[in-house]
């Protein structure tokens, strides 16, 4: 489960340390890595298939100083952005009139749990028919982020404290007033987990509406580099793709420490990082 | 007495009909709104549920069902093994953990679909291929949660061990018990992913299986068969979310007593 509940680990051994040496390991650990996969690229694949990452590295800076790489990633990123957007303000909508109605989510709750666990790439031949591949691709985003952010959006109304919802109550404070003062702050932890999640499902479904429609961005330079037997560049864009992914990672990660910053989970970790 | 089970029937009763009312409502309501559809993108749902029956309850079943299904199973039992198996070495060693976590942080946030084109390259185009992308689709939520959850490990449990000068076989035994909460979490992620992976793969380079039947009747028309191939993914996801529900909360049994919570859906 994806609970907020996030007690800091204590402290053991070497890693537990200062965050520096901690950090250090880290780089003599991708080293250790990068070496590795040189070393087996060279005995036991060819360079045209599996090229080493000598050549991978220079080919993925190249790329970086080029146009098309950044109106790719541009595009990628506009796709899952715009899903996203849309599944936060529909889960959230959805989520709090299903959410604050009991009977409501008595009779949807199995309709739900069916459809959460449906993949949203089988939509993919059938919308195939009726849209365009760009705006299938935002769809894919905002189907599959739809249901991460519904369902955490239940979770949060389900962990709302009945004391402080009568307490409320007996100061007469009216329906917005309580979602607004009680509801919401609950719920908004579980909102920042679920972007964190979100996040890189957005990424994914991007680049998979590109792998497979071809729509345009990172996924279709992929795809279109493999099949002109470009395949340094494709490792390349491989390896540029997890940096967008890293770097979407720390974003929604900041977001949430932002969105978050008066809850108690986020200030132990500020007091003790 | 009678009143107490009747009561109870009625319960039973109300909670089947909760479950089963509004996908009983939807199921009619596109049959009845559907009915007349000349769309051809949209044909009647009994045309589709008659196709469903001509389509997968033949040899195709067997040609392009069993091979997906096969290939799902042992790239996710891959991906458990070897998940839990580095998770837990990970989860246990501060020093490894250290060494590994820029590359962890790499693989998990890579997007797993675009793996196919680079073992496409790399290994080819034959069954090796999907049961890679599939398992390594799968083996990073599963990694990331055991190591988390066997980090995780309250310290008076391992302390108590070793004071009882448990062996450490046993211990390692104790400590994998205690991250199963977290194994499963990312098991039933990863469960997800790999379906996608599944149909994705064979959407992309195949003959045979799930993905590539549907594509195939998309491009020929055949519209009411690719709906049925599309109604048959949909099933088949819940199933197996729900076969992994049954098994967890089994193993969890211990686990849900102990903290006193359940999950209600």
């Amino acid at each position: 489960m994806t609970t907020a509940s996030r007690t800091p680990a204590p402290a053991r051994g070497l890693a537990g340390g200062p965050a520096a040496s901690r950090r250090l390991l880290g780089v003599v650990g991708l080293l250790f890595a990068a070496v590795a996969y040189e070393a087996v690229t060279r005995a036991f694949f060819s360079p045209l298939h599996v090229p080493p990452l000598s050549a991978v590295v220079p080919e993925a800076l190249h790329l970086l100083t080029e146009a098309r790489f950044w109106v790719a990633t541009g595009r990628t990123l506009l796709a899952a952005t715009v899903g996203l957007v849309i599944a936060v303000a529909a889960g959230i909508v959805v989520g709090f009139a299903i959410g604050s109605v009991p009977w409501l989510l008595r009779v949807t709750s199995s309709t739900l749990d069916f459809l959460r666990p449906v993949p949203s790439i089988v939509l993919i031949p059938v919308l195939v028919l009726v849209l365009d591949v760009g705006q299938i691709t935002v769809l894919l985003v905002a189907v599959s982020c739809f249901w991460i952010v519904l369902f955490q959006v239940l979770y949060g109304l389900r962990d709302v404290d009945q004391v402080a919802v009568d307490t409320a109550r007996s100061i007469r404070l009216g329906r917005l007033a309580r979602i607004v003062h009680v509801t919401w702050p609950t719920v908004l932890p579980y909102l920042g987990t679920a972007l964190r999640l979100i996040v890189s499902v957005a990424l994914a479904l991007a680049i998979t509406g590109g792998l497979v429609m071809g729509a345009a961005g990172l996924g279709e330079l992929i795809w279109s580099s493999q099949e002109s037997g470009e395949f340094t560049g494709m490792y390349a864009l491989v390896l540029l793709t997890g940096g967008v992914g890293i770097t979407l990672d720390l974003a929604a990660r900041l977001a949430e420490r932002r969105l978050l910053h008066w809850h108690v989970a986020t200030r132990r970790e500020v007091a003790a990082g | 007495m009678t009143g107490h089970r009747g009561a109870a029937l009625l319960r039973g009763v109300s909670a089947v009909g909760l479950a089963l009312g509004l996908p009983v409502v939807l199921f009619a309501l596109w049959w009845l709104a559907s009915a007349d559809s000349t769309n051809i993108f949209l044909p009647p749902l009994r045309r589709i549920v008659e196709a469903f029956g001509q389509v997968w309850l033949s040899d195709v079943f067997v040609r392009d069902v069993l091979p997906s299904l096969r290939r799902l199973a042992i790239g996710y039992a891959a991906a458990l093994v070897v998940g839990v198996g580095v998770g837990y070495v990970i989860g246990r060693w501060s020093l490894i953990r250290a060494l590994t976590s820029p590359i962890l942080a790499f693989f998990r946030v890579l997007p797993a679909p675009v793996m196919i084109p680079v073992l496409l390259v790399a290994v080819g185009i034959g069954d090796a291929t999907k049961l890679i992308v599939i398992a390594l689709g799968a083996v990073w939520p599963i990694l990331l949660n055991t190591a988390d959850g066997v980090r995780g490990v309250d310290d008076v449990q391992l302390e108590t061990a070793a004071a009882y000068r448990l062996p450490s076989w046993t211990r390692h035994g104790l400590i994998l018990r205690a991250a199963t909460p977290q194994v499963f979490a990312g098991a039933r992620q990863a469960l997800g992913i790999s379906l996608i992976v599944m149909v994705v793969s064979e959407m992309l380079m195949s003959t045979d299986g799930l993905g590539f039947t549907v594509i195939r009747f998309q491009r020929t028309f055949a519209i009411p068969q690719m709906w049925s191939g599309v109604l048959l993914l949909g099933v088949l996801g819940f199933g197996l979310a729900k076969i992994f529900e049954l098994i967890e909360r089994r193993a969890l049994r211990w686990h849900q007593g102990a903290t006193g919570r359940e999950e209600s859906w």
